[in-house]
């Protein structure tokens, strides 16, 4: 079973996020960037795959030269090797962007399973899985909580949280997947394992690497165009209620009852 | 040109979701402002019944009624829909953002080649006809507004609970037209084996009115029926923060914050949640909330409308005996 982890980093869940006063981004400085908390899911989820039934399991991320120490973890995590899509042509992607530049590479590697996250904590679209899925004409599962495979059937049976339950779905291989909480419990990359990822593979691909033409790629292939970034709007101050227990507890029933009119 | 609004028409247990009314809500004022019409499009398997409701809302309703649509596969809606916009080229589609939203939007985006905006909270017309979207970013750390200049239709989804659902207009009635389905059920290349309820078969937290939720500060998983018996009274769904889920207290799918659900209820409440960053992100934008937490120092406090500096332990009790009063006089 050869898989393919689509990853990203992102700024750390932990970063305050300020936005320029122009609007026309964040700011950047300060922030500790790690890999996408969904995407160590995908990783782990490889690694247990070809743990099971051998294989190659292969990391591909889009983004800035920084965007390496990411793939750098994983492969310390275990992954075999790594693709690093890497050239200002790929900034300001969107969705659909992000994944025809994925399939492109994709397209030259033998695989079973394309494994994502369910969606990236910095700009939460949760489209690049299923895009991609589509340029490459695979199906899709979204949002897995366990994976079963059957290699001799080529078909995986997965688990995925719906509002109020889950659903178990049989789908032939190749397919892709999106991982959600609940799906294993990522490893911590081992001293050892550090050491080993030193002297793996990261291959930069860039846009003339992708073979694409640049008015397919980054901001001017985009479909969406972001025209402006804002804070969120501020919340005016809230009430603290003070006293006995009791009373405290009426009080709040009744502001929400008749103040805040929502109970 | 494209020309219309269209609405994907969400059925769940043999009803058609709330969400879908309050797009059809928002895509008529945007279809007024166009002056194009609004459009339903209902897929599923003995869904006739609920064609005239969507009727009251929409100019037309396209539907397609077929064994092979039920259950929902990625792969039979996404060719039923992208055939009907092929056909009908609509300036403008849009989805819930639910699980089928989510599952499916970025599948028909791409193969009609056309820009998406997920899990938007609001949406509006500019003055040169191009839907505008407002979505979070960043878990609600920051906003951005999101436009779709060139291709068509211009697609969002958009999340339950944010949009005002308007009364129908009881004049209207709209068309309803029926459309074929030639799919072989062979051709689908996933298949739904097994769908398992959650006990209780509760309101998911994404679509909740209120949530009562609970963190480090509840101390145990037993100590949560005090929450579920808030809710109870409330109707409302439990939650938890990332603390009380990694401590194993509550399942991952009640996680509430930046690697959980971000939730949009009319009502939070937080008890014994302290407010780490990634939970605020994740409940900032409930309409209104209210914390309760021993610590009077801790950061809920800051974006809480109503607050309680006490423990929980003997607040939530009370506020529960006090709704039960308040809901049974009303």
């Amino acid at each position: 079973m050869n898989v393919i982890v689509c990853m990203k980093q992102v700024p750390d869940t932990e970063t305050l996020i300020r936005v320029k006063p122009d609007g026309s981004g964040i700011v950047t400085e300060d922030i500790k960037y790690v890999m996408n908390p969904y995407c160590e899911f995908a990783v782990e989820e490889a690694l247990r795959i070809r743990e099971k039934f051998g294989g190659q399991s292969v990391l591909i991320t889009m983004g800035p030269p920084r965007a390496v120490e990411a793939l750098r973890t994983g492969l310390a995590m275990g992954a075999d090797r790594a693709i690093h899509l890497n050239d200002p042509a790929f900034e300001g992607a969107d969705g659909f962007t992000t994944a025809k530049a994925l399939a492109e590479v994709i397209r030259k590697e033998s695989y079973d399973l394309i494994l994502c996250g369910k969606q990236a904590v910095d700009d939460d679209m949760a489209q690049v899985g299923q895009s991609l899925a589509e340029l490459l004409n695979l199906p899709h599962v979204t949002l897995i909580t366990k994976l079963e495979i059957f290699p001799d059937q080529k078909k995986a049976r997965a688990t995925r949280e719906i509002e109020g339950g889950r659903e178990v779905v049989e789908v032939t291989l190749p397919a892709v997947f999106t991982c959600q909480k609940g799906l294993n419990e990522p490893r911590y990359a081992s001293l050892p394992g550090i050491m080993k990822a030193k002297k793996k593979e990261i291959k930069p691909i860039n846009l003339a690497a992708l073979g694409l033409p640049a008015d397919q790629v980054g901001s001017a292939g985009a479909k969406i165009k972001i025209r402006k970034y804002s804070p969120p709007p501020s919340r005016a101050a809230g009430k603290m209620i003070s006293g006995e227990v009791a009373e405290a507890a009426r009080q709040l029933v009744k502001l929400l009852r008749e103040e805040a009119k929502v109970v | 040109m494209a020309k219309g609004v269209w609405v994907f028409a969400e059925v769940k247990d043999g009803n058609v979701r709330k969400i879908t009314f309050e797009l059809l809500s928002q895509g008529r004022k945007m279809a007024q402002q166009l002056g194009e019409e609004l459009v339903a499009v209902l897929l599923g398997s003995g869904v006739e019944g609920l064609t005239g409701r969507l009727a009251e809302y929409a100019d037309k309703v396209f539907w397609a009624d077929d064994p092979v649509l039920s259950p929902y596969t990625t792969d039979a809606y996404a060719t039923v829909i992208t055939n009907l916009l092929r056909e009908h080229q609509p300036s403008i589609f849009l989805w819930g953002a639910t699980v089928i939203g989510k599952d499916l939007s970025p599948r028909v985006a791409t193969r009609l080649q056309t820009g998406l905006a997920t899990d938007c909270t609001a949406l509006s017309v500019g003055d040169d006809g191009v839907m505008v979207a407002r979505r979070p970013v960043y878990a609600g750390k920051a906003l951005v507004e999101v436009v779709c200049p060139v291709s068509r239709p211009q697609m969002a989804s958009v999340r339950p609970n944010v949009l005002e659902v308007l009364p129908p207009d009881a004049s209207r009635k709209g068309s309803i037209h029926k459309v074929e389905v030639k799919i072989d059920p062979a051709s689908l290349r996933t298949a739904v084996i097994e769908v398992v309820k959650a006990a209780g078969a509760k309101v998911d937290l994404t679509e909740a009115e209120i949530i009562v939720s609970g963190g480090r500060g509840m101390k145990g998983a037993e100590n949560f029926k005090i929450l579920e018996e808030l809710a109870e009274v409330l109707h409302a769904t439990v939650g938890a923060s990332r603390a009380a889920v990694d401590s194993g207290w509550r399942d991952h799918g009640d996680q509430v914050g930046q690697t959980g659900k971000v939730v949009t209820p009319n009502l939070y409440i937080a008890c014994g949640i302290s407010g780490a960053i990634q939970h605020l992100a994740g409940m900032g934008s409930s309409k209104v909330i209210v914390a309760i937490n021993k610590d009077p120092e801790a950061p809920i406090f800051q974006k809480a409308d109503y607050g309680i500096a006490e423990d929980l332990f003997k607040v939530v009790p009370i506020l529960t005996e006090e709704f039960k009063k308040l809901l049974a006089e009303s």
